[in-house]
């Protein structure tokens, strides 16, 4: 029933089931890695090639089956009857607050700025982070400390910018930017968004669990 | 064949069912090119006001032939309606400006630029790196398929080839990006018309495979996982098998969705005949993809000019016969039984192997070299701040994008940043010829011709 109003397939030039039936130049029209433009039908087709064969009289569903069909309504209770098989199976959806949807370690959230066990911070201010960022989120200010070492004065990122393509942490030499799985940081006013190294800082402290986890189960593809 | 929706039929809108309307109305009709530039001799829905409200529903006089209104000497303008940008049937933002005679269809004016957002330009000064997450951000409903494109276009300038493992994890995707983005189509199309269950469904199977895409790149919508190159990283281990768990039930939901929608006569009275489009018009009016193949042209990227690995696969194209809806909605139907098969094939031959070129020039080196070798390190910042540069030359390159022909055209100048890219969405044609399928039509089959174009105006606004 399906079939009678469904199109044709063409089949591709491996399976040669419809082979037979088609032209030469059809079969060349649409297989082979030649290149070639949108055009109608080249040639005449075979007859009956796009269409399916029309039903003689004695095939297909009497008249009796139709007008059943027709004023019992048999196509819609069908699909009522798939709707109602949905009733008896178990929901899909979940209490979002207080069950959430299974992420990976690769998840790309809010931005986090991580610290090495002895509590110093991992940023060396090499600012790839701030060259690749396609959409020019991240600012990095730095000079020289007194013990010598290069570290950040600022480290800004605009989480109203970021577009979240994960550029900033895979181009990070010392893991020190990542992208926490955190999601929820929904704020109420834009310039909480605004995110700068003392805030960066205290998500790397609070979800580096999380995050060292990630990068362990994700290290062998990095 | 079934032919018994027919007594249940609405008349097909054409003019030559038109409703009778009053003779003013009939006029305006008959004379409606003479008088196009006379348009003080016409009314206006304001200038109706000046009758009373009994002169214009009765202003016909049957015992005296007469008809208060026409005897003014004026015609009616035909009544415009603004369709968007607001409506839910828009998809996003579509501005349509209709002008209806009743519920007919005479003219209609999609108008764009709601979404601009300057992508092309923007792509100018990008390196080629940064400019792919923006490919994602064109046609947000099949994302890898956008970058798949840029990404061909890229390789072909530097002339380079990908491992064989790439190019079928890009398969892959790009196939269940393919259903993806006909879940959303189809459905929401369902929806549009009054179908709102199958719609419900189709989100939960959008769900798990925006969960294939988080696994294997990070995010569940804007991957940015198709590079230059290859992809960014390799298959995480288990999800091949759960992909090959969830296809092997998914032929069972695009049963059920068949089984409410396909024999429906709802459904058939709301798409058979509704947005005829002959093989001339569609090939005048370049649309590609389904809305191509709906009106029986035999053409698809995938077979007619293979990329990737898609002359290694078996797979058919499905064509239409009628060039309605409803055939290209049964096309959409079989294409992701077609995708399925890909998938299948692409599980089940999916090779070993590096899965991107194994040049640190091109593709960043992986991490643990980059920590211990100098020149990969060096190879690392310069990838990452300088970019790659690409030798002088243009490609236009294409792909058979799920919505139809998605191409970028890009010239390299040989420096990082391409000179130009020019995207070409499949939508933006198909949403040209609006005008073109729906002059005739009664206003609900407007909310049917959206739907069956498929439209996303992330790539028609771009």
């Amino acid at each position: 029933m399906v079939l009678s109003m469904a199109p044709l397939l063409l089949r591709s030039s491996r399976s040669s089931l419809l082979r037979n039936t088609l032209s030469p130049a059809a079969v060349r029209a649409f297989s082979g890695s030649a290149i070639s433009s949108a055009k109608p039908a080249p040639g005449a087709y075979p007859k009956g090639f796009r269409l399916p064969r029309p039903e003689a009289w004695d095939e297909g569903e009497s008249a009796l089956d139709r007008a059943g069909r027709l004023y019992l309504m048999t196509e819609l209770f069908r699909g009522m009857y798939v709707v109602l098989e949905q009733y008896f199976r178990a929901p899909y959806t979940i209490y979002y607050p207080f069950e959430k949807g299974p992420i990976s370690p690769r998840f790309r959230g809010e931005h986090a700025l991580r610290r090495y066990p002895s509590g110093e911070e991992r940023c060396i201010a090499c600012k790839l982070c701030e060259a690749i960022c396609p959409a020019l989120a991240i600012t990095i200010d730095a000079e020289e400390r007194i013990d010598g070492s290069r570290r950040t004065t600022k480290y800004d990122i605009d989480m109203t910018k970021c577009i979240y393509c994960g550029l900033c942490q895979e181009s990070c030499p010392v893991d020190a930017i990542v992208e926490t799985p955190n999601v929820e940081y929904s704020t109420e006013t834009r310039e909480e968004l605004l995110y700068n190294k003392e805030k960066l800082l205290a998500n790397g402290d609070k979800w580096e669990q999380e995050i060292q986890f990630g990068l362990d189960a994700d290290s062998n593809y990095r | 064949m079934l032919r018994s929706h027919v007594i249940f039929r609405r008349p097909l809108a054409t003019p030559r069912f038109r409703v009778r309307f009053s003779p003013a109305f009939s006029r305006y009709f008959q004379s409606n090119a003479a008088n196009k530039e006379n348009l003080d001799s016409m009314y206006t829905p304001t200038s109706l006001h000046e009758f009373p409200p009994e002169d214009i529903t009765n202003s016909f006089n049957k015992q005296t032939g007469k008809d208060i209104i026409a005897n003014q000497k004026k015609k009616v303008r035909a009544f415009t309606v603004n369709f968007g940008p607001q409506h839910p049937a828009a998809h996003g933002v579509l501005r349509l400006i209709l002008e209806l005679h009743g519920e007919e269809i005479l003219r209609s004016d999609p108008h764009v630029g709601l979404l601009h957002r300057g992508t092309e330009k923007l792509i100018e000064y990008k390196t080629y790196l940064q400019a792919l997450p923006y490919f994602d951000r064109l046609d947000y409903v099949s994302m890898m398929s956008n970058e798949q494109v840029f990404a061909l276009a890229v390789e072909k300038l530097l002339n380079i080839d990908i491992p064989i493992r790439a190019k079928y994890i890009r398969v892959l995707f790009a196939e269940i990006s393919r259903v993806l983005n006909h879940l959303m189509s189809v459905l929401s199309h369902a929806m549009d018309v009054g179908a709102l269950t199958p719609f419900l469904w189709g989100m939960e199977e959008r769900e798990k495979l925006m969960e294939f895409y988080e696994r294997v790149s990070g995010a569940r919508l804007h991957a940015a996982y198709v590079r230059p190159g290859g992809v960014s990283q390799d298959i995480p281990a288990g999800l091949l098998d759960d992909i090959y768990m969830w296809a092997t039930q998914f032929g069972d939901r695009i049963d059920e969705v068949e089984e409410l929608l396909t024999d429906n006569r709802i459904w058939k009275l709301r798409t058979v005949g509704v947005g005829v489009m002959t093989a001339e018009e569609v090939l005048n009016h370049s649309f590609s993809g389904v809305m191509l193949r709906g009106s029986g042209v035999l053409y698809d990227l995938r077979k007619n000019q293979p990329y990737e690995v898609y002359d290694k696969l078996d797979f058919d194209i499905p064509v239409g016969t009628n060039g309605d809806c409803y055939d290209r909605y049964l096309i959409r139907m079989a294409e992701f039984r077609q995708s399925l098969r890909i998938i299948f094939q692409c599980l089940n031959d999916m090779p070993a192997g590096p899965v991107k070129v194994e040049d640190y020039k091109i593709s960043p080196p992986p991490r643990a070299l980059m920590k211990e070798d100098m020149e990969s390190l060096i190879h690392h910042f310069l990838l990452f701040t300088k970019g790659y540069s690409v030798p002088p030359g243009e490609t236009y390159t294409a792909i058979e994008a799920p919505k139809g022909e998605m191409g970028v055209y890009v010239v390299s100048d040989g420096s990082e940043r391409p000179y130009r890219c020019k995207i070409r969405a499949p939508g933006f044609a198909h949403l040209a010829g609006f005008d073109a399928i729906s002059r005739g039509h009664f206003l609900p089959d407007a909310v049917a011709i959206i739907g069956t174009m498929d439209l996303v105006f992330g790539e028609v606004d771009r």
